[in-house]
């Protein structure tokens, strides 16, 4: 068969679609947002009627999957890792209820922080809801395994967790495709209460997680993707989890590797290959792109008996992605004397785009808070996080998305007045409402400021659920219509403004400004395709 | 044959135009191919850079090894230095000397190009010129990569048909001002290395 050039994201996606998927729910988020920008695009899935579309966080995305999966069918759920976080509520208990039809939840982690805010390993969230787990080593992998976990899933009647990392979601390779399969027909759960999480059925769906336990051990130890390697030199056994496996062949062009290697793709850990690992060699080493998961798992599995090195002794970087040269000179090998950067090499970080609506808010919310003293803007996750940059320094917080609101109410509690919330138009709907409405019910003094560029600007542009309906939802959670003020973030306005920005600072109660205009790229792309669309409509007269 | 290849630039200037190129006609030649690059925060005007891999073996990882990159091409000069400890101490350095400025500290241009002589094998090209002077200066990249093709490993007509791959249905106009491109740095590089 032909080989495709696809992402690790979009040979996910491709995979999914090729194993007889029937829905795919996504919040964006980097290094994740590509799986479903791909099956927006297929035309496969299209034909297919594969249910594709942005949610309005990860949390409803996977609790609508776990829906598609009860009726039968196969579905998944994609996020960056921190969307693990939102979602967990509702992922860690379906792993109670089970899954009914095959059920996908992918994770994708950010070692190194590209472009996040932690660098968390996703795998631990695998063993806390303790499902079989996998992590790819490639593109072709991440392709294949989606067929094989779909079939895990719904052998077991379990979701189960993918777990990829930057490097791979955003590196592209040549990929075979399989035969394509079926999609599910409609069913309902072979357990009439499994679903119905009451302590009583709860118990007993945990008993069931419980006693899975021992098939998903036996089934990563019959893995496909858990290979043991055989090497003649027993002075050291290495553990290569997922992508790290590359960088350890990387070190070997000739793959002529003397010391035994189990590359790990599923988990929960192959105990049985690993323990033969450990009796083998003298001492071992554990590779893994994130948290040391594994090498915590196995120092307390055997004690302090022999030597484990990896991140927890210090042989590798502590935090951090891993790379050929890192994995190299945790092996001992010299690493050739290379060019410097020269000095003159400035650096060139991210900014807003020259003209963007973000600017002239912040520029009429400094020019308002000036009279006040500092530290008083709290933020959020998107574009306008660059405002905490130069020239602009105007916001002094951003931790996860809504936290803008929220903060902002518990410093205004503890006296902190006036307190300012700046938050974009996505992440209001992601997770900013629940918070305005504790604000609206407490009465607390704070202005919340609704930076409305009409899309998700930061991970690309994707549509956001907020558009034409920020002003009837801050009504409706109970702020005064008089409250709720659009304005255009515009240098004309500037001045203007302004004024509304300080009268609604001095308000003593919730208000929301609501500055409005389309980020320039979402702008540009629009008129481009409304032009192509009026191309082809006078192309058909 | 292995071509390890680290493409850089600033976010907006489209280096992913080239790893296309560059792609299509390793996989039109039935290579293995790997290629790395960066989405999201750095693409608002900040640094960006892509690990292009081509092999006729099976390739490992997705990122080339610290100072192993047998090329660096950048469609900016003071980019093509930042990965300067990637290049192997027989690689080219091929730049565009076409400054992007969006920084307040942005350095001399005369002292990165004192640098970027400093590198054994290089070649620096003022592509937005050339690409102005044919009368289409979006075609910057094409002139780029034409200077780099002689060191690519892929045959100079394999560069030229995945270019008419990529930008058929943008039209016939499109593809020959793209080729044109090509050819003009390819004929600037051949006239320097024949020196
Ligand atoms: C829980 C979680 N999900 C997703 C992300 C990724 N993410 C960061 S910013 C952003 C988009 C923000 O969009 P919006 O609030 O409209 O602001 P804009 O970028 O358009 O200015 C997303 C999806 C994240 N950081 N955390
Ligand atoms: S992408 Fe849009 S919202 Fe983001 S900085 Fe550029 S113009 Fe502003």
């Amino acid at each position: 068969m032909e080989k495709i050039l696809l992402l690790g994201d979009e040979a996910i996606a491709q995979g999914a679609i090729d194993a007889g998927l029937s829905g795919i729910y996504a919040y964006p988020g980097t290094p994740s947002t590509e799986i479903m920008e791909y099956v927006l695009g297929s035309r496969e899935a299209q034909q297919q009627s594969v249910r594709s579309g942005w949610a309005a966080n990860e949390k409803t995305a996977m609790e609508a999957a776990l829906g598609m999966s009860y009726a039968g069918k196969r579905a998944m759920v994609c996020m960056k890792h921190v969307g693990l976080n939102v979602a967990a509520d509702a992922f860690i208990n379906s792993a109670i209820t089970g899954a009914n039809g095959g059920l996908i939840v992918v994770a994708a982690d950010d070692p190194s922080m590209h472009s996040s805010q932690n660098e968390q390993d996703s795998r631990f969230f695998g063993k806390f809801a303790m499902i079989p787990t996998f992590e790819p080593v490639n593109q072709q992998e991440a392709y294949d395994m989606m067929h094989y976990a779909f079939d895990v899933s719904e052998k077991y009647g379990t979701p189960v967790l993918m777990r990829i990392t930057t490097r791979l979601a955003h590196s592209r390779s040549g990929v075979i495709r399989k035969p394509v399969r079926e999609q599910n027909t409609l069913s309902l759960p072979k357990m009439r209460n499994q679903f119905i999480l009451l302590p009583a059925n709860a118990r007993k769906r945990y008993k069931v997680l419980l006693e899975n336990q021992d098939a998903f051990l036996s089934d990563s130890e019959q893995s496909p993707f858990n290979i043991m390697h055989e090497g003649k030199d027993h002075s050291l056994g290495i553990i290569a989890c997922g992508i790290a496996y590359n960088y350890l062949m990387e070190n070997y062009p000739d793959r002529d590797i003397a010391y035994p290697v189990l590359k790990v793709g599923q988990y929960p850990l192959p105990k049985k290959q690993l323990t033969e690992l450990y009796h083998s060699c003298d001492e071992l080493l554990v590779l893994e792109d994130g948290y040391p998961v594994l090498e915590e798992q196995i120092s307390s599995f055997y004690g302090l008996g022999k030597k484990i090195k990896g991140r927890l002794d210090g042989t590798l970087q502590r935090d951090g992605e891993l790379n050929p040269n890192k994995v190299g000179a945790a092996l001992g090998m010299l690493h050739a004397e290379t060019l410097a950067v020269p000095d003159l090499v400035a650096a060139r970080p991210p900014k807003l785009c020259k003209g963007c609506p973000h600017i002239y808010s912040y520029n009429a919310l400094n020019a308002a808070l000036e009279m006040h003293s500092k530290g008083r803007v709290f933020s959020d996750i998107g574009c306008y996080t660059l405002g905490a940059l130069e020239p602009f320094e105007a916001i002094n917080t951003c931790v996860d998305m809504g936290a803008s609101i929220t903060m902002a109410k518990g410093a205004a509690d503890a006296g902190f007045v006036p307190a300012v919330a700046v938050i974009g138009d996505s992440t209001f709907t992601h997770s900013g409402m629940t918070g305005l409405l504790d604000a609206v019910n407490d009465q607390s003094p704070i202005t919340v400021i609704i930076l409305d560029n009409a899309t998700t600007a930061m991970t690309g542009g994707q549509t956001s659920s907020a558009t034409g309906k920020i002003e009837d939802i801050c009504e409706a959670l109970g702020v005064k219509k008089e409250h709720v003020i659009v304005m255009n973030p515009s240098p004309k306005f500037h001045e203007e403004n302004m004024e509304v920005f300080k009268k609604e600072i001095e308000y003593e109660g919730v208000s929301v400004i609501i500055p409005r205009r389309e980020c320039l790229h979402t702008a540009a792309r629009r008129i481009r395709e409304e032009k192509k669309i009026k191309e082809i409509e006078s192309m058909k007269n | 044959m292995k071509k390890d290849i680290i493409l850089a630039g600033v976010g907006g200037q489209g280096i992913l135009s080239i790893a296309a190129a560059i792609g299509t006609a390793a996989i039109n030649e039935g290579l293995y191919l790997k290629q790395a690059e960066v989405h999201g925060m750095s693409q608002r005007g900040g640094d960006v850079h892509s690990d292009l891999r081509i092999s006729d073996r099976e390739i490992a990882s997705d990122l080339i090894p610290e100072g192993k990159a047998d090329m660096i091409l950048s469609v900016e000069p003071m980019e093509s230095l930042r990965y300067l400890p990637m290049l192997a101490a027989d690689g080219w350095l091929i730049t565009n000397t076409n400054p992007y400025v969006n920084i307040p500290n942005y350095p001399e241009i005369d002292s990165i190009m004192a640098e970027v002589k400093k590198v054994n094998q290089h070649i620096a090209i003022d592509a937005n010129k050339i690409a102005a002077d044919m009368g289409s200066k979006r075609s910057a990249n094409m002139v780029i990569l034409g200077a780099a093709a002689p060191f690519i490993g892929l045959p100079y007509e394999s560069l030229q048909k995945a270019i008419t791959d990529i930008f058929s249905r943008k039209g016939e106009a499109v593809v020959n001002v793209n080729l044109k491109a090509l050819s003009e740095g390819y004929a600037f590089a051949k006239k320097l290395i024949n020196n």
